[in-house]
């Protein structure tokens, strides 16, 4: 069998992404220690050719592969998306990682090859592609959390995210046989035609969907499938934390939407109501568990759990019976825009934690964050900028993505899941603002051992002004954001 | 694309007051330690002098907006940057930058750590305040309501007394969780109003009873928990004690109104069914807000409470005012936020004044304040009179609007709501008592200086101000008359009679269909006071 070019062309951006791992990871040996941020760069640079050519290709449409894999604007939106977050998270590491003594070349290597199973799992159109792309970004990352390996967190993280990944992935794997079972293909567009002939009677659909629908919600973590979240957030290192709660819940969901609403779309009707549910108890649980929590990097889980709640509104939307094409492509649309800045203010967040230190280690009780806007004002303004954004209060990129969700939940007749949705946006301040007053309000007190401080350095900074502009920008004028995403849900359905 | 109107003036005036103190506020940051005070003050006049132009040349015989603007801002949905000002926001706008400089010089010692970050908040407020009252766009209201509860939290929570993390937060949240149903109720109102932000249009659009009645819930929480309506006020008692003085007039003097001010702008004109279904609920209310804000007032030692409660049983007339919805009502709950703004601010600031001396707060631990400080003595009993509502001084002509207006509505609501004047008399004069002239049992008393020349500065303009409403309202209340007027006309029983001048209002309207809304009341319709001043019948005999 040969490979037509055009195949080939069709794939370039993963190409480079893949390549850049392998260089990464076949340098990083005859690499002297002091010349190891150089492959960090090289990464970066990848990132950005395969920046410049997807964004060239935004419009374009192709499939290759025998159509196992579709360049649509769908497609290309979310790498985008995926370009900018890991090109943060790798700036990000360049500082976190030497700080932690843990800088080891490998390290951008798996995050390239994270990043080329999400490409493959946002483009895929067959659900063995799929499961190949989550398989790539999942292994990855499973290293990637146990990274600090002198740390038992970190390695009771991988391990754990190891074994209950690896039980999801199977649960997945499971539903995909027997969605084959009943279409006779994994193709999504095969899938499709076969579930609208057959309907929901067929028992091997009913569970071959529940059995897809626990692999997704483990991947973008909504209740009830969340259990490993904040353990695996809080052991792993937080530069990969930030990696796995953006970039992975990303490319999660745009995997998801399509598989839900191009391959199952004929039945929607059958599985609308159970991610109501999932979403409300997402909404609930992410929101007032977050609340009790001491530890920055388990609320920001919480949180983290509690946005795909919010960002499952949206998809709720684009599977109502009812809604036309209208209704659906805002539906989508608003899914795009929510996690497009969720990534922005998560990353910034994160990046505030990771740059906290204490001692040799990292700050990451809230309670380090005492007092922090007398030692460090710019880093409790940034911290502030983000947690209000995360909260939802304008003129932030967050006000801008849950205005667009409510707009369409409100437009496709589910205006009480609004409701419900901003009254557990007022608990999310709360936390959220705690941050703020302990920055703010509090004074640390005298000899409570050693002081965090905030330790920045030229990338950091640059991430941390990046994630801002973002916060800001999208904030202030999302115009370009928004028909970025109007464009991308044309080409899905 | 986007075009820029500003009619009397060659530059657009809203945006140079809504943006001009945030420029300041990043201004303070860059200047030397020793200017920033002087940095906010000029910041703060210059606002003051260039809003004052809103007030002189705006155009009293119009009825709608004026000086407004219009910048596309995101393209779908279409909500746009659009200001404007019409006779009931201008004078919150001039009520917010007459309040400002005084914040700041109010704070001018009080303040002494971060300074720099407080006068940058203050500021930040403004511009948050003024947009709030300029917004012509849902969405862009929507916007400055809610930026405006950052710097308000870090104002109580960083400047604020012992317990100030526990009245920040629930301040913050009682608000927060109020206003996020307003945004679920704007993204209604799009959909149902015809696909707009437009504040003008969605008034004008009308909707389903069902939908408008879900609507003002939405609404009614969103605003009653900011104005403080009973029972949604228990965080603003926290809030007054634990704030900084500066804190405490913006939350009484222009915080307090926008609740009011939604009232007014959003509840009454978009959704009039649901308004006057509503009524008897908002009014009982409001009365128990009266006398129970004045109950409370009697029993509190604390000078910053006392005010604080006083604040409530008086945002209970401006809530009457606005929803027996006739034009004396309105007129006079406007003029009664302004009066409000100005005397409730000047008392905060005395309390913050003896704070900065005597270190309490306590009625106890400030007697008999007369012989050592005569000037401050002075200066209190003249804003104790006027917040009790003495014939002369401001608040005697809004309150007494107010009751007239409840009056056309029910006498016996009018009744009611008259107590709260005779409660207020009984609280502020047992206060000014003994405050001001019961012998002091404490002896370093005598060594308290009086009000110096920069609390003088802050002081006496505000005590002329309480005269010259008091004495010539007109000047205060004639450009409300036309706004006023057309809201009046909106109301659902008056849309028969005035239907021919609803949209231009050029022509004087007829005196009786400026009540025409008062058929429930069993005050006959030709009453005295339906002479052609019925809007404001004390004009002659009061302007000297």
């Amino acid at each position: 069998m040969t490979l037509p070019l055009s195949d080939l062309a069709a794939i370039l951006p993963e190409l480079i992404v893949v390549t850049a791992a392998c260089l990464v990871l076949v340098l990083e040996p005859v690499t002297p220690m002091a010349r190891k941020p150089w492959l960090a760069w090289m990464s970066l640079a990848a990132l950005g050719i395969c920046f410049a050519v997807t964004a060239s290709k935004l419009d374009h449409q192709v499939t290759a592969f025998s159509e196992l894999i579709v360049i649509d604007p769908y497609a290309s939106f979310w790498k985008l998306l995926l370009y900018v977050i890991t090109g943060l998270v790798i700036l990000l590491s360049l500082s976190y990682l030497k700080s932690e003594d843990i800088h080891l070349a490998e390290y951008y290597g798996f995050i390239m090859l994270s990043l080329t199973g999400m490409m493959i799992m946002v483009s895929a159109a067959d659900l063995l592609t799929i499961y190949l792309g989550m398989e790539l970004m999942s292994i990855s990352l499973y290293i990637l959390a146990g990274f600090k390996r002198l740390e038992p967190r970190s390695l009771e993280a991988s391990a754990k995210y190891f074994v209950l990944g690896a039980f999801s992935s199977g649960i997945l794997l499971y539903g995909i046989s027997l969605l084959y079972g009943v279409a006779g293909s994994t193709h999504l567009t095969a899938i499709s035609t076969a579930v609208s002939s057959t309907g929901f009677q067929n028992p091997g659909l009913v569970l071959a969907t529940m059995l897809l629908v626990v692999g997704f919600g483990f991947k973008i973590a909504a209740v009830p499938f969340h259990m490993w979240t904040p353990d695996v957030y809080e052991g792993a290192p937080t530069s990969v934390t930030a990696f796995m709660a953006v970039a992975s819940k990303a490319a999660s969901f745009g995997a998801f939407l399509r598989v839900f609403l191009e391959g199952l779309g004929g039945i929607k009707a059958n599985w609308h109501a159970l991610f109501i549910v999932i979403c409300v108890a997402t909404l609930i649980l992410g929101n007032v568990v977050a609340i009790v929590q001491t530890n920055i990097k388990r609320m920001l889980a919480y949180s983290s759990i509690s946005h795909a709640g919010y960002a499952l509104i949206g998809a709720i939307v684009a599977s109502r019976v009812e809604a036309d094409a209208d209704v659906q492509a805002l539906g989508i649309s608003s899914v795009l825009i929510y996690l497009a800045v969720y990534s922005f203010m998560t990353v910034g967040a994160f990046a505030v934690v990771a740059l906290l230190r204490k001692g040799g280690l990292e700050g990451e009780e809230i309670e380090d964050f005492t007092g922090l806007a007398k030692r460090h004002p710019v880093a409790a303004l940034l911290m502030l900028v983000f947690m209000v954004s995360l909260a939802g209060i304008p003129p932030t990129a967050g006000f801008i993505g849950k205005l667009y969700l409510f707009m369409a939940a409100v437009k496709a007749g589910l205006t009480w899941l609004a409701v419900v949705a901003v009254l557990f946006a007022a608990v999310a301040a709360y936390y959220y603002l705690r941050v703020v007053m302990v920055m703010y309000m509090r004074e640390p007190q005298a000899g409570a051992g050693v002081v965090p401080r905030f330790v920045s350095s030229p990338v950091a900074a640059a991430v941390l002004t990046v994630a801002l502009a973002g916060v800001l920008v999208f904030g202030l004028y999302p115009d370009p954001l928004v028909s970025l995403t109007s464009q991308a849900v044309i080409s899905l359905k | 694309m986007s075009e820029v109107s500003s009619a009397p003036f060659g530059y657009p005036i809203l945006t140079a007051l809504v943006f001009l103190p945030l420029v300041g506020a990043a201004v303070i940051f860059f200047v030397k330690e020793g200017a920033i005070r002087w940095v906010a003050l000029a910041v703060s006049l210059v606002e003051f002098v260039i809003s004052l132009p809103l007030w002189l040349a705006f155009d009293s015989s119009v009825a709608g907006m004026q000086f407004t603007e219009h910048v596309n801002w995101i393209t779908s949905p279409p909500i746009n940057y659009s200001l404007g000002v019409d006779g009931i926001s201008m004078p919150l706008v001039l009520l917010t930058t007459l309040i400002t400089p005084f914040c700041v010089l109010t704070s001018w010692r009080a303040i002494d750590t971060r300074l720099r970050e407080f006068m940058a908040v203050l500021l930040v407020m403004e511009t948050a305040m003024i947009g709030v009252f300029v917004s012509l766009d849902f969405v862009l209201f929507y916007v400055f309501w809610e930026v405006m509860l950052i710097p308000m939290y870090l104002l109580i929570g960083v400047w604020g007394g012992p317990n100030r993390i526990y009245a920040a937060i629930k301040f913050f949240l009682y608000t927060l969780a109020g206003s996020l149903l307003l945004l679920i109720a704007i993204v209604v109102l799009f959909f149902q109003g015809g696909q707009t932000f437009d504040i003008l249009a969605l008034s004008r659009a009308e909707y389903p009873s069902s939908v408008q009645h879900w609507l003002f819930l939405a609404f009614f929480i969103a605003f009653a928990v900011k104005v403080p309506m009973f029972p949604f006020h228990t965080w603003l008692p926290d809030a007054h004690v634990e704030a900084p003085t500066a804190g405490s007039v913006f939350l009484a003097s222009v915080l307090l109104k926008m609740g009011a001010y939604g009232f007014i702008r959003f509840a009454l004109p978009m959704l009039p069914e649901a308004t006057l279904t509503f009524t008897p609920f908002v009014v009982v209310l409001s009365l128990i807000a009266i006398i129970y804000g004045a109950y409370m007032a009697l029993a509190q030692a604390d000078l910053k409470k006392l005010i604080a409660y006083s604040s409530v049983s008086h945002m209970g007339f401006v809530t009457l005012g606005i929803f027996v919805w006739n034009a004396q009502g309105i007129e006079g709950a406007i003029l009664q936020m302004v009066n409000h703004g100005i005397t409730t601010g000047a008392l905060f600031i005395c309390v913050g004044t003896i704070y900065e001396r005597t270190h309490s707060r306590m009625i106890s631990d400030n007697l008999g304040l007369a012989r050592p400080m005569p000037r401050y003595a002075t200066m209190l009993v003249i804003f104790a009179l006027s917040s009790l509502g003495l014939p002369g001084t401001n608040s005697f002509v809004g309150e007494l609007l107010v009751l007239m207006g409840t009056m056309l509505w029910h006498k016996w609501a009018a009744a009611i709501a008259a107590l709260g004047v005779i409660l207020a008399a009984v609280y502020l004069l047992w206060m000014v008592q003994r405050v001001v002239f019961q012998a002091s049992g404490s002896s370093d008393h005598g060594q308290l200086i009086d009000l110096d020349g920069r609390e003088m500065a802050i002081l006496v303009p505000l005590a002329v101000l309480v005269f010259w409403i008091g004495v010539a309202p007109n000047a205060f209340v004639e450009p409300m008359h036309r706004s006023v007027g057309h809201l009046t006309a909106q109301h659902p029983k008056a849309v028969t009679a005035v239907a021919t001048l609803d949209e231009s209002m050029a022509s004087e309207p007829p005196a009786d269909a400026r009540i025409a809304g008062n058929h429930q009341s069993s005050v006959k319709k030709q009453s005295p006071l339906a002479g052609r001043h019925a809007a404001f019948p004390l004009t002659t005999t009061i302007d000297p």
